[in-house]
């Protein structure tokens, strides 16, 4: 495979995640904020923005609704929903001929549908009590669009190279997000619990696991028995479950190791260490262990990890030195 | 046949049909229709006019579903995507009238062949005087570097699309040739697909010859180049870019082929031979598809400003290490000044008269036809030799005193570079405007391969110049195109 391809189908991938991600954000924080106090609100919605890797260009003004607009539409803004789809696209259109028709109807539709003009709702408009609606409504399409382009990925491209890249992409920004969703909630949830309103935690802590599409998952291991510490076990370390962190790392792995497979495994040996060092220590660490060190330090490690990883990938397949390929 | 009680020319659907000189595809007469056009007229007049336009809403849906899209360069919109405007009623052609088109186009571009073969080495044409040297040599076309160089099985076109137009007495003649990069023919392929979902009954009726193996004939032509002594060679279409007009053409046909599309970053040069950059390593390349003009191709070659192409490509080629297709420098052939003699080219190498005629071109380098040129260009139209997609021209009956003006200068001051032609009105073909069939004038490009012998699938690309009156059909001035059906008897 081309190395020009595999990092189009990458990044279609990632950017993919990214919108999906972002979707799922502002549709939780929506929601929640319907049932709580104009305070609480005002932390989430600033908690909302470290979430998304605190965009400098942004900054909290006390409108929930503004806040929404732009980090749907602003495609100035490069990790808003429009911008990661429109990369997304622009990335797929790079490389037409390697994905499968379906996987391009389906984007292609997604991005015709969220860059139609009439979509947007008017920023100016008078009828603000419709104002509250019409996001929702378009995160769902966001949020379907998404899951069905990702169910036809799966279901139509061949399992080979190009897919694995995808995989790659998928969720190496996965186990970023979560990491990074963990980090923010650390301060409320674990350091100053009790900075948190009185009866206002549950409603964090079902905030948290929806962020990660995890609640329902979340109540099949533990029951509707929801606490901090379990959630924290949840997300970071859960097998089986798609958004944690671990099940991320785990896909990962197996999608790097397909992609060695075709290309000779000694090369690629220092991004094998790399990647089994973090799985490894997924696999056998207990939470109560990480929640009594440094919880900060643990998740922002992950989180550079995922960067190295990156790195190494590109040095291997993407960007490597001529000269050293000609020598090999 | 319908019913003599009402006129055909009083049908509601005709209300605003044009007849008038030109030949047109449909009506032999006023009220006389062409045999192979009655089950079409019958169809469409039995739809009414919101199924019509239902069908039609839905081709176009389609096409912009599937990214079926090209970009425009200098307008305003900053190089948005647009579809390519699809018209529903197919042009149809019958098996006589291809068969001559067939052994016009196998016989021309046969010629063409010839003649760059001889021009890049020995030169008996221009020493027997039948083309002027200094007409060759002044093409900016001409590459000095082919000069002397054997290329694979002497085949310089693999590709060609040659753009026919038919004259009012309904004859084929050749308008130009396109031997370098000619593009188009994906369209060529999903109008078929659209219209056999669009009008499936009324294609079945028709027995018309299939277009689909064009793909597999084209990978067919570029494994017949491949190097000596790679058995099983790796092909590749170059692509510029995704920015390129024809991006949605390359990766068609790059999927339908099954091969790589490789744009210049992707290719490295080593000792001669051309390596593309994988995930598993660099990977020898063998056969090129390449979309991209020879300026641009090879910075160490040609231009030095280019960032499309790949450093050392021509040496590589030189080596024999790669093939292209087509092979540098082809674009000589296809100047709009040794189109005129292309006639007398036929006839040389092969000893034959033209099946397929030419327009009437003055050369206007001879001061005699520039002088006439000169004082009829409110008549005539005037085209750079080396411009092709309707760009650099002058349409004498539908231009303003200051266009011909600027011209005239042009022409004065570079005559080499400009032939002009009477103003053809050339044939027009039923279009569904709105909720009526109007006449619009068409041409044809069909898709010509030179592999180990001379194939054409029957049809084409007919575009059809959507706006009325107008006599420019290229895609970037608000052309749009439709489906060519060749019967099969």
């Amino acid at each position: 495979m081309l190395s020009r391809v595999a990092d189009s189908l990458y990044w279609m991938s990632r950017y993919i995640e990214r919108a999906e991600h972002a979707t799922r954000l502002l549709d939780v924080n929506l929601s929640l904020m319907l049932d709580e106090s104009a305070t609480s609100a005002d932390r989430r919605w600033q908690r909302l923005l470290v979430e998304l890797g605190s965009p400098k260009e942004v900054k909290w003004t006390d409108d929930p609704y503004e806040l929404t607009q732009r980090l749907s539409f602003d495609t100035g803004l490069k990790g808003s929903i429009l911008s990661c789809i429109i990369s997304a696209r622009e990335n797929a259109r790079h490389v037409r001929e390697q994905i499968s028709t379906e996987q391009w109807h389906r984007l292609n539709r997604l991005y015709l549908q969220v860059t139609r003009p009439e979509i947007r709702p008017d920023m100016d408009a008078e009828a603000a009590i419709d104002r509250a609606d019409q996001p929702t409504e378009f995160l769902q399409q966001v949020m379907e669009g998404v899951h069905q382009f990702q169910g036809v990925s799966d279901s139509t491209m061949s399992h080979g190279e190009g897919w694995q890249f995808i995989q790659v992409g998928r969720y190496i920004e996965r186990a970023a997000a979560i990491a990074l969703l963990l980090e923010a909630y650390h301060e409320d949830l674990w350091q100053h619990s009790d900075r948190i309103p009185e009866g206002n935690e549950y409603l964090e802590w079902m905030g948290l696991l929806r962020s990660a599409t995890a609640f329902e998952a979340y109540c099949k291991v533990y029951t509707a028995d929801v606490t901090p510490d379990r959630i924290f076990e949840f997300l970071l370390l859960d097998q089986e479950f798609p958004h944690s962190v671990r099940f991320s790392i785990d896909t990962l792995e197996r999608a790097l190791e397909a992609i060695h497979g075709e290309g000779g495994k000694s090369r690629a040996e220092p991004l094998r260490r790399l990647v089994g060092r973090l799985r490894a220590s997924l696999s056998y660490s207990s939470a109560d262990e990480i929640l009594n060190g440094d919880i900060v330090a643990y998740l922002r490690g992950i989180q550079f990890q995922c960067r190295g990883i990156h790195e190494m990938m590109y040095q291997l397949y993407i960007d490597y030195s001529i000269q050293a390929a000609l020598a090999g | 046949m319908h019913p003599a009680q009402a006129k055909l020319s009083e049908h509601a659907l005709l209300k605003n049909y044009l007849l008038d000189r030109a030949y047109d595809e449909m009506f032999a007469g006023p009220d006389d229709l062409h045999p192979h056009y009655e089950p079409l007229f019958e169809r469409f007049s039995s739809l009414p006019a919101d199924e019509l336009q239902r069908r039609k809403h839905s081709a176009e849906l389609s096409f912009l579903n599937q990214g079926i899209t090209f970009t425009v360069y200098g307008r305003e919109d900053g190089g948005a995507e647009h579809i390519f405007p699809y018209d529903l009623v197919p042009r149809i052609i019958t098996a006589a009238e291809w068969a001559t088109v067939e052994r016009g186009l196998t016989q021309r571009i046969t010629a063409l062949n010839l003649f760059l073969r001889d021009i890049y080495n020995e030169g008996r044409i221009l020493k027997d005087g039948v083309v002027p040297r200094e007409t060759v040599y002044s093409c900016k076309h001409f590459r000095r570097q082919m000069v002397g160089l054997q290329v694979p099985r002497n085949v310089y076109v693999s590709i060609c699309g040659t753009d026919l137009i038919r004259m009012e007495n309904g004859e084929f003649v050749v308008l130009e040739d396109n031997l370098r990069v000619p593009s188009g023919v994906s369209y060529m392929l999903t109008n078929r697909r659209v219209m056999k979902r669009i009008f499936p009954q009324l294609f079945r009726n028709y027995n018309v010859r299939p277009i689909e193996q064009y793909t597999q004939l084209l990978l067919g032509a570029l494994r017949s180049l491949a190097p000596e002594g790679r058995p099983e060679p790796n092909i590749v279409l170059l692509s510029p870019g995704v920015f390129n007009s024809a991006y949605f053409e390359h990766t068609y046909l790059a999927r339908q082929m099954g091969i790589e599309l490789v744009e210049g970053r992707d290719l490295v040069t080593h000792d001669n031979v051309i390596y593309m950059r994988t995930t598993g390593g660099l990977r020898r390349v063998d056969v090129i598809y390449r979309r991209v003009d020879d300026d641009f191709i090879d910075p160490m070659a040609f231009r030095g400003d280019s960032i499309l192409g790949v450093a050392g490509l021509f040496n590589a080629y030189r080596a024999g290490n790669v093939t292209l297709a087509n092979a540098f420098g082809t674009g000589v052939a296809d100047d709009k000044a040794i189109y005129a003699y292309v006639p007398d080219i036929i006839k040389y190498y092969l000893g034959e008269e033209p099946i397929l005629q030419n327009v009437k071109t003055y050369l206007l380098t001879d001061p005699k036809s520039r002088r006439h040129v000169l004082q009829n260009l409110d008549k005539l139209v005037v085209k750079a030799v080396g411009e092709s997609g309707g760009y650099g021209m002058l349409i004498g009956p539908h231009s303003t005193a200051a266009q011909r003006e600027e011209f005239a200068q042009k022409i004065e001051a570079d005559p080499r570079n400009y032939i002009a032609q009477p103003t053809i009105s050339f044939s027009r073909a039923p279009c569904l405007i709105g909720d009526n069939l109007e006449a619009r004038h068409v041409d044809l490009r069909p898709y010509i391969l030179y592999g180990d012998k001379v194939t054409i699938v029957p049809g084409g690309l007919t575009r059809v110049a959507l706006k009325q009156g107008s006599l420019v059909v290229n895609s970037s001035q608000g052309g749009g195109s439709k489906d060519t059906w060749v019967l099969s008897q």
